[in-house]
């Protein structure tokens, strides 16, 4: 047996391709790193509350951040919450949302976007028209008006980032399906008498999946900042949640220190802000290596 | 155009009924003691009626200039509006012209020189201007440049000038209410210069996050026309390296760029809340941004109009702008 399936060859070549790049290395390191501290979190940091290992745990209330020490491996932060705990459990949220959010989305913009594409028509007019208004208005704006109208908290956010992220989903698997549904193959297929669920499940979708995915990367890492952005501001994770964005916040009055040492609380920022960053910094290594490995142009060069 | 409009101020009233008609109610109000009061307003206003009725009263409404009360500004939203507005502009004017001249400058020397040193270290910029979050690099620049070295203020303008501005309305003219633009009218250099330094962290800010994007797109642009038959044809004519990547490259490099300039000022317009807030600049993403958290429910909808209506006036000049640099399009 010398003969591979064609699908099981180009994905190997695939992951040839993207192996060699130095990003995807860099990026799969870091990523495998956060999937390890989110899943082994409560042997890394054991909570203090069983029951709500989100909430922080804080020794004292003084609003003064201090430095590392033996107790606190990485200092406490503003109200004596421990960083170290915090940016372990913060690596758990993060998932939380970027996979929550971007899995909402993709779901159903993929699925729209392909009923749209594929069919045409009446319903592919309204539904595009629909997605320009949802596009008027830039994500972060349209997210703090639906988290303000459902109120506060990081659920909250979540389903308002779902709500909206999938706008851009749509448009770029319909333009994918719309050059796709020309194509031979499919024409083929549907002289065939192959049904139209089989065609767009199994003929078009994996053929036009590809952008769907390097996109789908690439917004894990967005849609994890919009949400720290809006912890930030204080309409996601209440205080003392274990959530990256809302201990920056936390840090914010301490950003400069006394006149005599104005870096001195430098960790309270540091190091939730170095998480989110290389958070980010992963997904958006692999969704650029992705990108490379499948765009037809330059994969073969 | 006129329809996206329409559909936005659907979409964002059709958010505003999800609160009951008593939380909306409270809009009315203006002291604890008349909350008893509470039905009555909700009678007296509609507030129950379906949804179509009151969709066209708020249209009439807000057709009229009367968008509502801002809490966080204490003012109607209309005047506040006009208040806040002057900041962000100022702001957006400065950095537009930079982002521009830098961005598509870097993406073309990345583009030129593919996989070199060169691109290699934009790329690397580009990627780590992508993960950064405007708010942590906000917080950065300010922990650098105020806190450490000291050297440039947060705020719009020094405490010294505001009050001057306040009590010498003989003597200072506010033509524009752009600090910059009005020190240098009335001939106060100080005042431009103290303006312009309060300007420069969040400038540093909002460039470099927007050029990380719109570089990308001008090399990857750049590239594929680089890589096109009528590029090898200029250059087997012996054509030298300014007429080959200025003259015919990079025109045909910018139709892509023109394609997503949209979705940069969409971006920038999210950087600019960020910015606002860490730098306290009182403008429209600071307002936005506080009016969220102190649940001023007229200013957000009021703000998500403007932003739409942002969109709608970009989408108008980069259609006029497709136009004017691909004459392809201008002819047919």
């Amino acid at each position: 047996m010398t003969e591979t399936h064609p699908r099981l060859k180009e994905l190997k070549f695939t992951f040839y391709r993207i192996f060699r790049n130095p990003s995807a290395i860099i990026g799969f390191t870091l990523l495998i790193f956060f999937i390890v501290v989110a899943i082994g979190a409560p042997y890394i940091a054991p909570p203090k509350y069983p029951h709500n290992p989100y909430r922080m745990p804080h020794k004292g209330f003084s609003h003064t951040p201090k430095p590392p020490s033996s107790e606190a491996i990485f200092g406490t932060t503003s109200g004596q919450y421990d960083i170290f705990y915090g940016a372990v459990w913060g690596t758990r949220t993060a998932f939380r949302i970027g996979i929550f959010v971007v899995g909402i989305s993709m779901l159903i913009g993929v699925t729209l976007g392909t009923i749209s594409g594929y069919y045409g028509g009446i319903l592919d007019e309204l539904l595009m028209r629909f997605v320009d208004v949802v596009f008027a208005i830039p994500m972060l704006v349209l997210a703090m008006a639906i988290v303000v109208a459902f109120g506060r908290g990081l659920d909250n956010v979540m389903i308002a980032l779902a709500m909206i992220g999938w706008r851009s989903y749509v448009r770029v698997m319909r333009s994918s399906i719309l050059t796709l549904r020309e194509l031979d193959y499919v024409q083929a297929a549907k002289i065939m008498g192959v049904s139209n669920l089989k065609i767009m499940l199994r003929h078009i979708l994996p053929n036009g999946i590809y952008p769907v995915l390097v996109m789908a990367f690439m917004d894990i890492g967005s849609m994890v900042i919009v949400a720290a952005f809006m912890s930030f501001l204080g309409l996601g994770a209440p205080k003392g949640y274990a959530d990256w964005g809302q201990m920056v916040a936390l840090a914010r009055n301490y950003i400069v220190g006394p006149p005599d040492d104005p870096l001195k609380y430098w960790f309270a920022i540091a190091i939730p802000g170095l998480c989110i960053i290389l958070f980010v910094l992963a997904w958006n290594l692999i969704g650029d290596a992705l990108r490379d490995a499948f765009d037809p142009k330059i994969r073969r060069g | 155009m006129a329809f996206v409009l329409f559909g936005v101020s659907v979409l964002i009233f059709s958010i505003l009924m999800t609160f009951s008609p008593e939380r909306r109610a409270l809009a009315y109000i203006s002291s604890p003691q008349q909350v008893k009061d509470i039905p009555m307003i909700v009678k007296q206003f509609g507030l129950d009626d379906p949804f179509h009725l009151q969709y066209l009263r708020w249209i009439k409404e807000i057709s009229s200039g009367n968008f509502g009360y801002s809490v966080v500004a204490g003012q109607p939203v209309w005047d506040a509006f006009w208040k806040y507005f002057p900041v962000t502009l100022e702001l957006n004017l400065f950095t537009s012209p930079l982002i521009i001249i830098i961005g598509i400058w870097l993406g073309m020397q990345a583009g030129i020189h593919y996989n070199t040193s060169i691109d290699h270290t934009t790329r690397i910029f580009a990627i780590i201007g992508w993960s950064l979050p405007t708010f942590l690099f906000s917080l950065i620049v300010l922990m650098i440049f105020y806190g450490y070295f000291s050297v440039f203020p947060p705020g719009i303008i020094s405490d010294e000038f505001t009050l001057f501005i306040k009590e010498n309305p003989d003597k200072y003219t506010q033509y524009t209410y752009l600090f910059t633009v009005d020190g240098l009218l009335n001939g106060r250099l100080d005042i431009f210069w103290d303006a312009l330094k309060h300007l420069i962290m969040p400038i540093i800010t909002q460039v470099t996050v927007v050029v990380a994007l719109l570089l990308r797109v001008m090399r990857s642009s750049m590239i594929e026309e680089i890589s096109k038959d009528y590029i090898i044809t200029v250059r087997a004519k012996g054509a030298d390296h300014k007429t080959i990547y200025h003259k015919h490259a990079k025109r045909n490099a910018l139709i892509p760029v023109v394609t997503v300039a949209g979705w940069l000022v969409a971006f920038s317009m999210e950087g600019s809340i960020a910015i606002e807030i860490i730098f306290t600049r009182q403008g429209i993403g600071w307002w936005l941004a506080t009016s969220a958290v102190q649940l001023d429910i007229p200013v957000l909808m009021a703000v998500c109009l403007f932003f739409g209506l942002v969109y709608v006036i970009t989408n108008l000049i980069i259609d006029i702008l497709y136009a004017y640099i691909d004459p392809r399009i201008r002819l047919t």
